[in-house]
């Protein structure tokens, strides 16, 4: 069991971690003062998810392994996190529907949680939900308004969706650590959130004026260690300071 | 040579570039004033100003800007162009009489021992 779990925590830490990391590409970059707290806002919430999540995967692990380590001291075939928190922010149309499409993933799923059968889980659920429920507003109002706004903003988001949308498929999968997690009741059924998922997007695209195409080649690969590209990149850019001062702390 | 700044109905007129981007972040980004409430039971306190598309977006970047380290469980905002303020040319005339006026003060009263702090 504690090896399944153990897995199962690092899929979620992973996809914590690395779209936390990416949100906070945009500290100092934002196009309003505003956003520009909003966004260190929304990583700080996704990174303090992963510290959790690292810090009870470490435990569980039971090697002596900390938060830091798992976080920083893996190679890139050992991160398990979905491909699509790992993809490129761009603009913010990309930036802001990334978010929306995990959060609104994240929060039925936290939701479920909360009857985790583990008191670990069910504490780290109880912070995130409230957490991802505020995400998906603040996205989802982004979106709306990039996709019902002027014809330069309502294109990029449309090409967003395009790009994105097959990316979401692999949040729903069941590795067979998942599985042996979910079979115990300590994590939800990823699969049975499709449609949650579905109509929190649904509510929002309709407002925004978009349309969710449908995936025939849908995108995976992240859960099993096959990254993209621009993974590597993110990865020398988090881990440079622990692998050039190893054991540095704050 | 100094030039003395230009001046329109007594405003320092600025350069035409800052002015035109001035005007259009206002235009699709108007100023809302931000009032938070840091506790039931008290009143909602001026804490700041932002810019936002409109009061959906105003009451994010309100939560994100002003309420990060708790300090607040209720916000308004307001869109400054819906406050009119006094004049401070008119200051004299509007608070002034009011200072010599001490009877208007609640300080000549004997308050019962009974009724503790008021």
């Amino acid at each position: 069991m504690s090896v399944a779990l153990f897995n199962a925590l690092l899929e979620l830490g992973d996809d914590h971690l690395i779209l936390g990391h990416r949100v906070s590409e945009w500290c100092g970059h934002a196009p309003l003062l505003e956003e520009d707290l909003a966004m260190p806002n929304m990583a700080l919430d996704n990174i303090g998810a992963s510290r959790n999540i690292y810090t009870y995967a470490g435990e569980v692990e039971g090697k002596g392994r900390d938060e830091d380590q798992l976080a920083y001291l893996r190679l890139d075939r050992e991160y398990k996190n979905c491909l699509l928190v790992e993809r490129p922010n761009e603009d913010f149309a990309h930036t802001m529907l990334k978010q929306l499409y995990f959060s609104a993933f994240m929060e039925p799923y936290w939701q479920a949680a909360l009857s985790s059968s583990d008191e670990t889980i069910r504490g780290i659920a109880g912070k995130a939900v409230k957490e991802m429920a505020y995400h998906i507003r603040h996205a989802g109002e982004w979106v709306i308004r990039l996709g019902d706004g002027t014809e330069e903003s309502a294109k990029r988001m449309k090409e967003a969706v395009e790009e994105l949308t097959p990316y979401v498929e692999e949040l729903f999968v069941m590795s067979a650590d998942a599985q042996e997690c979910a079979d115990d009741g300590i994590l939800p059924d990823r699969e049975a959130l499709r449609a949650q998922w579905n109509q929190t997007v649904a509510n929002i695209f309709d407002q925004a004026l978009l349309e969710l195409p449908e995936v025939k080649y849908p995108q995976l690969g992240g859960r099993t260690g096959h990254h993209g590209e621009e993974m590597g990149f993110l990865l020398a850019e988090l881990q440079y300071v622990q692998r050039a001062y190893p054991g540095m702390s704050w | 040579m100094l030039r003395s700044p230009m001046l329109k109905n007594g405003l320092r007129v600025k350069p035409h570039k800052l002015q035109n981007r001035e005007e259009k972040m206002s235009k699709e980004t108007p100023l809302w004033e931000v009032f938070i409430r840091p506790r039931n039971g008290l009143s909602h306190k001026h804490c700041g100003s932002l810019h936002a598309a409109d009061e959906v977006m105003a009451l994010q970047a309100a939560r994100d800007t002003y309420t990060r380290r708790g300090e607040g469980l209720s916000i308004w905002v307001v869109p400054s162009k819906s406050i009119f303020a006094s004049d401070p040319d008119q200051a004299a005339e509007n608070f002034e009489p009011g200072v010599d006026k001490v009877y208007r003060h609640p300080t000549f009263y004997d308050i019962p021992e009974e009724v503790g702090h008021m």
